[in-house]
């Protein structure tokens, strides 16, 4: 018999397991259970987006595309950003169609990352950047957000934790899980601490049109300066609702953009040929629709975080993607236990906020991405919930 | 866009206000609560209140329906589309004809329309015999109608946005990172 323990790469063999396996396997036995857990949008991609993606299935569009992706849509996709945010990238060198938002990071990250390079990753963030970063023999320092700072990245904290072993830099906004985002003068002071340094950037934009209230999302890549030290990953998941059709896009300078393109031919060869085409369409014809959702979760945004204020519980107010993460460090429980007895006593599944890094302790992520309906009815069993455990 | 949206770019924020008010009840259930509207605004229950009160009062809010799929009941309702071309008359066009149809209560709907014909009417009745006799007996013999097409429904689809049989159901993981 083959003892696989002996033969398999340690380094894979110790990544840690997903934060929510164990509340995945509970909830996947129960019938009446209602969530509150998911990280994708609740819609439906776009009709018109759909349509396209079935048309090219009609016209035989059933092969590769060049590795960098469809021109026409790399052509879209820069003139999208020239577009919404006034950044230019050259569509024949400065960008690659990926698969999803997630293929990108991997991608930067390995094309950058030595072994012992230390790589700055701002916490509570998204899962995937330290395990890439172990993955790529790199060293992942964790940044620790509070909410008393809106969970945004401050110069000094950042100031602190660079050495001369320091590559990268990741900037998870808008966030998942905490909703947090940095404005236009944020980025502007954590620009001011990289300059003069050869800190490069991945900047993660998925939630980007996920903004509300006054200000409009900035990409890293506007501030002065930052074009050339910048990744920006984004994708379509979020945006137009398509996480199945797993497309995503970075954009970035052209030696980096260049050896990213040059992995993904070795592991992915094109994005899928179908997602592209639909992609287009979702680019060039649907801002209507990504207006029509953001208003819709802003309601609901509104409505939740209202919800748990007024069971008492501090929630500091979210102004990206579709999270809230509100504290229950008032119930003297972890959030592991709290997400535990909460799916246990009432059957509302939400996420530890210990599932993305340690400063995510004491907080529980919910997503709004659901009906009203739905919220409201989880709302009302957290608050029992709350209720009866919180401390007198 | 609508005229109290391109009335709110002018006049600011309480009719962008209403505007999202009008939008929330387009889209819900016409029952939904005063507070719950507050909530998904960020205002005071009291505020979405005076709001409605003033759409109510301006027309602006029409009134508010049920869609019953009458297929999933015992009652049988025959719906039809009659095509109607008309004689505009002089100094009225087609305003005057316009109402005599709509006093109806059977008429369900009246448009003015470009193209082959004039009017297109929606008619509910009991059965397509009482349907084909209204047009008949009613609308056909006025003076200024010219030609009637009557055209039967078989099967709604989809009426005012809300798709009748919907079995999207959320296919997603319970949970997802």
């Amino acid at each position: 018999m083959i003892d696989y323990e002996k033969l398999i790469s340690p380094v894979v063999a110790n990544l840690p397991p997903s934060g929510i396996r164990k509340f995945f396997d509970i909830v996947a036995e129960m019938k009446d259970a209602i969530s509150l857990g998911v990280g994708e949008p609740d819609f439906t991609t776009p009709w018109s987006v759909r349509e396209a993606g079935i048309y090219s299935l009609e016209k035989g569009q059933t092969h590769y595309t060049a590795n960098a992706g469809l021109m026409e849509l790399r052509e879209a996709i820069c003139e999208y950003n020239e577009r919404k945010y006034g950044v230019t990238y050259d569509p024949k060198k400065e960008v690659i169609v990926t698969v999803g938002g997630s293929e990108a990071i991997d991608l930067m990250i390995r094309t950058l990352v030595n072994p012992g390079d230390e790589v700055l990753i701002p916490e509570p963030c998204f899962v995937c950047y330290k395990p890439c970063t172990v993955m790529a023999g790199g060293v992942p320092v964790p940044i620790e957000t509070k909410e008393e700072d809106d969970f945004r990245l401050l110069p000094s904290q950042l100031k602190a934790k660079i050495t001369d072993k320091t590559k990268l830099l990741i900037l998870p906004y808008p966030n998942n899980p905490t909703g947090g985002v940095m404005s236009k003068s944020d980025l502007q002071a954590v620009a001011d601490v990289l300059r003069g340094t050869d800190i490069l950037v991945l900047s993660d934009e998925i939630y980007g049109e996920l903004r509300y209230g006054d200000e409009k999302h900035t990409p890293f890549s506007a501030i002065d300066g930052m074009k050339e030290r910048t990744v920006v990953v984004n994708g379509f998941s979020k945006t137009y609702a398509m996480t199945g059709w797993r497309l995503g896009y970075a954009l970035g300078p052209e030696r980096i953009i260049k050896l990213m393109t040059k992995i993904h031919q070795y592991g992915i060869m094109s994005a899928p040929t179908t997602a592209q085409c639909a992609a287009i369409e979702a680019l060039k014809n649907c801002d209507d629709d990504v207006e029509e959702m953001r208003q819709e979760y802003n309601y609901r945004r509104r409505y939740i975080v209202d919800g748990f204020r007024a069971m008492g519980l501090s929630c500091f107010e979210p102004l990206g993607a579709f999270y809230v993460f509100p504290c229950i460090k008032s119930t003297g429980m972890t959030s592991d236990e709290f997400c535990q007895k909460l799916l246990e006593e009432e059957k509302v599944a939400v996420v530890p906020g210990s599932a993305f890094g340690e400063s995510g302790e004491g907080f529980i992520r919910c997503s709004y991405a659901y009906s009203i309906e739905n919220i409201q009815e989880a709302l009302r069993r957290i608050e029992k919930f709350v209720q009866r455990h919180t401390r007198k | 866009m609508t005229i109290y949206a391109r009335l709110s770019k002018k006049r600011g924020k309480v009719l962008i206000f209403m505007d999202e008010i009008l939008k929330i009840l387009d889209k819900e259930k016409s029952n939904i609560s005063r507070a719950k509207i507050a909530q998904m605004l960020g205002t005071d229950k009291q505020e979405v209140a005076d709001a409605i009160e003033k759409l109510e009062k301006d027309n602006v809010i029409v009134g508010y329906k049920t869609i019953v799929n009458w297929d999933k009941t015992d009652r049988e309702v025959v719906t039809a589309l009659i095509e109607l071309r008309i004689t505009p008359q002089r100094g009225e066009g087609f305003d005057k004809v316009a109402e005599r149809i709509y006093k109806y209560p059977q008429v369900k709907s009246l448009y003015l329309m470009s193209g082959a014909y004039d009017l297109a009417v929606t008619i509910e009745g009991k059965s397509m015999k009482e349907v084909a006799l209204f047009v008949a007996q009613k609308l056909a013999p006025m003076d200024s109608v010219i030609s009637t097409a009557t055209h039967f429904v078989l099967k709604k689809y989809k009426d005012e946005g809300i798709i009748f049989e919907d079995d999207e159901k959320d296919t997603r993981q319970v949970i997802t990172l």
